[in-house]
């Protein structure tokens, strides 16, 4: 692996790290020091081009690299250390791994001639992160560093992304050795297909161009993908005029102001979404992957559609459903075809078909399943979002949510244009996501909007990080939807479990806004939908970190729900009159 | 729709579901060309378990040393299903360069090597030494009161001269595992 030009730069470990994190365009990184990244540490106070953000434990700052990484493409940058530093970034690894997240983390290691020996502050790092990462290495010798952490970035951004651990020994961050450039390395071996097969692009668009109920399924692998392959969706579906819905993970990727966005689809999504899933006769999915929080019951998924699925990932083909045509390939070389395809061979939809197709989603449509019983005396949750959006949406406003019911009413109240504007754990569903991946999006974009949307109970699983917005003047918003429940819980305890709330009551709740204002927030409450707006500009004019706790609705339930294991078309739609009597309207 | 009934069909404490999978299991052999770098074994194996994927066999050694490039061949059980997941989350880990389905492709020869110990005297001793000779298993070891035999073969060869030998005798098996290779003159890409 060896670089073997004679003019090579001889430095240190610690410096080759900083050099290569340099060549690779890092501006920013996320970290937590410790006895064995010191070396690392020492050169980053001796220089001023990398900005090094201090985070208040560890999982935070992989979910700051993630919030970074989602909302801008980049590679997102963590340093911690050996033992407990890189235990802890365990979670955020397999956050962004379910995510498909580029996220390169460098851990420190005992010295190489301690590594076996239960050396204080040692653990197997490759070993414990080897199923919670892309790949990852553990670098012997120093010689071999600058190629590794080049290779690293490179793994994490090629391919499905996801994200990589450099495990570097802390003698080899002393030793010195030869520095590699980034030009020309890749991985010996690893090559993933991005260009589609032509001729299985062809047969998809022959499908499409047959179909009389399609759909276009649409996830996260479009916005990974990037902008072309955004700009390429829209082209295709205002080309065909085909109905769009997506999963959590792709909402932005198409706008929900089009006329032919169904919203969001799965356990959470819209009846229009689920229905026109379940009755269509041609499905392509692009950047998805079946997951079972959108599938529901698998032997009633879609029965009646032949489906076309592009994907850059070939073990996600295949895997839950069987497809009629696969198409392995980058979404947006692949849709930038199809248009081509499309455009070559002159081709059009069957009108009278689609427009009954249309005819019967707008009839879906006016069952208006998002409605909710308004009230003028409890902010409903589903109100404040609405409020929230109607007061961010002139702006350029990124979004960030804990996990819970306040996440899906993000996504279904929220209306997202763009892509990278929604950060959310949609794979692995981790509370405490919210404010470090927000600190890590503010970090990222200076002067825009960003807002956590949290729930009472998540946030509470990474809410030392308040402390990390004040040190690095960092104006993030949490926008807290308490409702002194672990709503998302407590919603299946009673429709699952007899409403037996079993421990999900948030008991000995702090006082937020004296817990913000010690760390050095602005602390706003609101608890009267009257006041709502108003405390709402007054967040978002404060420049700042400003948190919002927004009393809501204790009881109010997330419909339309599809209870796990249930078909698309079986079901659960807000019974508005109970759930505003048990909500306390 | 909304009917609490439904819902209260599925069993409880579940966020998931289960489906049977309808189809019938195969046996079949992967060869899998990888760098030969630290972990890449626990990678592979990891795989397996943590998708609860079964292996049946697993040989592993260096074949270039020069490109340090390793094969690994898996005897895998599963149906065509899994079989076809177990090759593509194979393919996805980093280190690994190319995946075959040596049975899809063919009727690939398969071959182990296993010593086998067998202790006995008089009319058994005589019966395994005339066995062995039938399987052109050869003895590598000889006491007065036990022998090794190596016997190299198919699995099933393999399995019916472990069987024959229990009631001769037999105190101890150690098999490699499978090595495999397709016919023909084409070689798997490395
Ligand atoms: C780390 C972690 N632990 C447990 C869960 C299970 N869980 C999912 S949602 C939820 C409740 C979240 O409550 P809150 O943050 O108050 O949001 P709400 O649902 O009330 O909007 C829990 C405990 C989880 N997703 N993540």
């Amino acid at each position: 692996m060896a670089d073997e030009s004679e003019h090579a730069e001889e430095m240190t470990g610690a410096e080759i790290v900083l050099r290569a994190l340099k060549d690779q365009g890092v501006k920013d990184i996320f970290g937590y020091p410790g006895g064995a990244v010191l070396p690392i540490y020492d050169e980053l106070f001796q220089q001023d081009e990398l900005n090094h953000i201090l985070v208040r434990h560890e999982q935070g700052a992989v979910h700051a690299a993630e919030g970074y990484a989602r909302s801008t493409g980049k590679v997102g940058v963590v340093l911690v250390t050996s033992g407990p530093g890189a235990t802890n970034t365990v979670t955020g690894l397999m956050d962004a791994l379910a995510d498909s997240i580029p996220v390169v983390v460098i851990t420190g290691q005992v010295p190489t001639g301690l590594i076996g020996s239960d050396a204080f502050q040692e653990c197997d790092t490759v070993g414990i992160t080897r199923s919670c990462t892309k790949h990852n290495y553990l670098v012997r010798d120093v010689n071999d560093l600058a190629r590794t952490i080049h290779e690293a970035f490179y793994v994490a951004t090629h391919g499905r992304p996801g994200p990589v651990v450099v495990d570097i020994p802390k003698d080899v961050q002393f030793a010195t050795g030869r520095y590699t450039p980034p030009q020309n390395v890749q991985h010996k071996t690893y090559r993933p297909q991005t260009q589609g097969d032509h001729s299985a692009i062809e047969a998809a668009v022959r499908l499409l161009a047959s179909a009389k109920r399609p759909i276009f399924y649409t996830g996260g692998g479009v916005i990974n993908s990037g902008p072309r392959a955004v700009v390429a969706l829209r082209e295709l579906a205002e080309l065909t005029g085909v109905p769009v819905t997506s999963t959590l993970m792709g909402l932005g990727g198409f706008p929900a102001s089009s006329d032919q966005w169904l919203g969001m689809l799965g356990m959470h999504g819209t009846y229009e979404a689920n229905l026109a899933m379940h009755d269509c006769d041609v499905m392509v999915c692009i950047g998805a992957r079946f997951d079972d929080r959108i599938t529901g019951r698998l032997d009633a998924f879609s029965p009646g559609s032949r489906k076309i699925h592009i994907d850059i990932d070939p073990s996600s083909i295949n895997k839950n459903v069987r497809v009629d045509i696969p198409v392995l390939g980058d979404c947006g070389l692949v849709l930038e075809e199809m248009v081509r395809v499309w455009k070559d061979g002159g081709l059009s939809m069957d009108r009278e078909a689609l427009s009954h197709w249309w005819e019967q989603i707008n009839v879906w449509r006016a069952r208006d399943c998002l409605k909710y019983r308004r009230s003028d005396d409890v902010i409903m949750p589903q109100y404040a979002i609405e409020r929230l959006y109607e007061a961010t949406k002139g702006r350029d406003t990124f979004i960030t949510t804990e996990v819970g019911q306040h996440q899906m009413w993000t996504a279904q109240f929220y209306r997202f244009e763009r892509p990278n504007r929604l950060m959310t754990s949609g794979g692995l569903g981790t509370m405490g996501y919210g404010l470090p991946a927000a600190l890590g999006v503010q970090a990222a974009n200076p002067g825009a909007l960003v807002i956590d949307i949290a729930g009472d109970a998540s946030i509470q699983m990474n809410i030392q990080e308040l402390a990390t917005a004040i040190q690095h003047q960092l104006p993030v918003k949490v926008f807290l939807l308490n409702n002194n429940y672990m709503g998302m819980v407590r919603q299946w305890q009673e429709l699952l479990h007899g409403n037996r709330l079993s421990e999900s009551y948030v008991e000995a709740q702090p006082d937020f806004l004296e817990l913000a204002q010690a760390y050095g927030w602005h602390g706003i409450r609101c608890t009267k939908p009257a006041d709502l707006d108003e405390a709402i500009r007054e967040m978002i004019e404060m420049d700042k970190p400003v948190f919002f706790d927004c009393r809501v609705a204790n009881l109010a339930n997330c419909f339309p729900m599809i209870p796990a294991g249930q078909a698309h078309n079986e079901m659960l739609l807000g019974e508005d009159e109970k759930d505003a009597e048990q909500a306390g309207v | 729709m909304t009917a609490k009934e439904d819902h209260l069909a599925i069993p409880p404490a579940s966020t998931y579901f289960m489906v049977e999978e309808k189809e019938t299991e195969e046996r079949h052999t992967l060869s899998v060309v990888v760098d030969n770098e630290p972990g890449v074994l626990a990678r592979v194996i990891g795989l397996f378990t943590a998708r609860g994927y079964n292996i049946e066999q697993l040989t592993v050694s260096e074949v270039h040393h020069d490109r340090g490039v390793s094969r690994i061949t898996i005897v895998a059980k599963g149906t065509p299903h899994i079989l076809e997941q177990i090759r593509s989350q194979l393919r996805r880990l980093v280190p690994v360069h190319s995946v075959a389905d040596l049975t899809l492709d063919g009727d690939p020869i398969e071959r182990e090597l296993a010593l086998v110990k067998v202790k006995g005297e008089g009319e058994k001793r005589v019966e395994a030494l005339r066995l062995a000779d039938a399987f052109r298993a050869r003895v590598v070891d000889a006491h007065t009161g036990s022998f090794v035999f190596e016997i190299t073969g198919k699995t099933r060869k393999v399995d019916q001269f472990i069987q024959l030998m229990k009631p001769l005798g037999l105190i101890e098996v150690v098999r490699t595992g499978v090595a495999a290779i397709s016919r023909g003159p084409e070689a798997m890409k490395v």
